[in-house]
């Protein structure tokens, strides 16, 4: 069941507030939604042991770091998307 | 003659080949037609101005012998494929003001063969959703009936393609989001084999999920757009290594059919055209069950939440996108975020937060993960059997606009497609005729003719089986 406080503690772990007028519609929607998706439960593993062992062998995906880019070529595109700033640095709030 | 607009890639650049139109023309038509139908359907976001030195640089290719098939044409982007300079915003909010900083992977390809980009195209916001109702920006209507959704979420690269204001399009498919909205608006879509086209500067969904795909006029100009985007890209780490590259075709001589999935969920006239349709290919038909394709759809939702949750803790007004300020560094994320995203994309960050709390994980994310594994195997057995496995792309025709307000029900409208995206599998949608529902903007009880589509799916790398059978059922 889906509560009051437990929205809340999603939204704030999830960095979103969620209005009072919207609160209850999702309390609702999501007992609705989440009794749906517990169906998953009635799927039957045909070799339940085995979906680790099926997986591929790992294997590197990560790119070699062998022909960067040249220095700064994006910077100048990069910064001016930057909502404020200090020369070519992010301008924040301080945090300590 | 056919107008400019109305052409499809083929038939395009024969016209260009023939000199009985230019580059400039064709594009002036496609635009002239973007622009006056566009205040109806909600199709673009925007219509670029037209690109000078392109038009200039593909007429020369051409006017050399010198380029391929997509050189000169225009083509319609959705709004989550990266142009370098132009604004992509995945229809949302909190990336309207958004630009470019680089090209997408497939626009580099696609800029290399001289294609030319007419404009970018409504979706849901972020790709969640299944009618385009979910765009920050308004919904795109169906060009065969305006009361109707054009299907989702790449809904306006699918209305423009129907309504021949684009001679192609790109969409990108995380649970159907290329063959919904072909399959509402009466085109062809493809969604590929999982990793067959980069994703690099494509705005991610659910990452296990999102491939890019051609949204066309005929299978024919989907293969075409399909082989010029395919291909690794050192870019995406899911995208395919050319020793890997296998291009599987055999003959096609049995279709599978699931039929076990249509109780409850079909209209009668839909079970009607696609058995019609099938019979009609000639090919034997077996009935094929999938045990686990049922309960998959919930599991398609569980990873979906999961993986979007994810993918937009990335956005939090500090770089780039709406920056909403407040007292302190946590107000600024909270406030960007809440104002910056819609309805449904916070409602699945939410419930993906959920699924992958500590406490729920076991029973919701990695039961997911192990239906996806079972049905998976399920698949790979039916394909010992059958070559192929067709069902109707959608449940029903495009429904009416406001008509699917409750999100669980736009989520049980996916139960064929997301098979496809759970499994990796190519599948592709094809106009299967008409069935027909009331208007509600007459009084006289005169019923629209709204398309349907019909769906193949093929084992991993076997796109050219679904062409294949696509072009059959174009001839039959």
């Amino acid at each position: 069941m889906a509560t009051t406080e437990k929205v809340r503690k999603l939204a704030a772990l999830a960095r979103i507030r969620v209005e009072d007028a919207e609160l209850e519609k999702f309390i609702r929607e999501f007992d609705a939604i989440l009794a749906y998706v517990e169906t998953v439960s009635t799927v039957k593993m045909s070799s339940p042991e085995s979906v680790e062992e099926e997986k591929p062998l790992l294997r590197n995906v990560m790119r070699a770091d062998g022909e960067p880019h040249t220095t700064g070529v994006y910077t100048e595109k990069i910064v001016e998307q930057f909502p404020a700033k200090d020369g070519n640095a992010l301008s924040v709030k301080q945090i300590l | 003659m056919k107008k400019l607009n109305e052409m499809t890639i083929v038939e395009a650049a024969r016209a260009l080949r023939a000199r009985e139109c230019t580059v400039r023309d064709l594009l002036d038509a496609c635009t002239a037609v973007a622009q006056a139908k566009n205040l109806e359907l909600n199709a673009f976001l925007e219509i670029f101005d037209a690109n000078e030195s392109a038009i200039a640089s593909a007429q020369k290719r051409i006017d050399e012998n010198d380029a391929s098939l997509l050189c000169g044409i225009p083509l319609a982007i959705k709004d989550n494929i990266l142009i370098e300079g132009k604004i992509a915003s995945a229809s949302s909010k909190i990336l309207e003001n958004y630009r470019a900083t680089y090209d997408a992977g497939v626009i580099k390809k696609l800029k290399d063969a001289g294609a030319l980009f007419l404009g970018r195209t409504n979706m849901d916001e972020f790709a969640l959703g299944g009618s385009t109702e979910n765009s920050a920006f308004g919904v795109t209507k169906n060009p065969h009936d305006i009361s109707r959704v054009s299907g989702g979420t790449s809904g306006g690269s699918a209305a423009a393609v129907a309504a021949h204001i684009t001679i192609a399009a790109l969409g990108t498919d995380t649970g159907g989001s290329i063959r919904n909205p072909a399959s509402y608006c009466g085109v062809v879509g493809l969604k590929p084999t999982y990793g067959a086209v980069s994703r690099s500067g494509v705005i991610a969904a659910a990452s296990s999920f999102d491939q890019v795909g051609p949204i066309t006029k005929t299978v024919e100009d989907a293969k075409v757009l399909f082989d010029t985007i395919r291909g690794y890209d050192a870019n995406d780490s899911t995208s395919i290594p050319d020793a890997l590259q296998k291009v599987k075709k055999k003959e096609i001589r049995t279709i599978g059919v699931p039929r076990h999935l249509f109780a409850d969920v079909l209209d009668a006239d839909m079970l009607e055209r696609f058995t019609s349709t099938i019979k009609n290919l000639g090919f034997e038909v077996k009935d094929i069950e999938i045990p686990s394709a049922k309960p998959a759809l919930a599991a398609y939702y569980i990873i979906n939440f999961a993986e979007v949750s994810t993918n937009l803790a990335r956005f939090d007004g500090m770089r780039y996108g709406l920056a909403k300020r407040g007292d302190t560094l946590l107000d600024d994320y909270i406030n960007s975020r809440t104002e910056g995203f819609g309805e449904e994309a916070r409602r699945r960050i939410l419930l993906g937060t959920f699924v992958l709390s500590s406490g729920y994980i076991d029973a919701y994310y990695r039961k997911a993960d192990s239906a996806r594994a079972q049905l998976t195997r399920e698949f790979a057995k039916a394909f010992e059997e059958v070559d192929i496995i067709a069902t109707p792309t959608m449940p029903t025709p495009a429904f009416k606009i406001g008509d699917k307000s409750d999100p669980l029900s736009l989520y049980l409208e996916d139960v064929f497609t997301i098979l496809a995206n759970l499994t990796g599998m190519p599948a592709i949608s094809v106009p299967m005729g008409f069935v027909e529902r009331e208007n509600p903007s007459t009084s006289l009880g005169i019923k629209k003719q709204l398309p349907v589509g019909i769906h193949f799916s093929a084992p991993h790398q076997a796109e050219d089986m679904l062409f294949a059978i696509g072009e059959k059922v174009h001839s039959t």
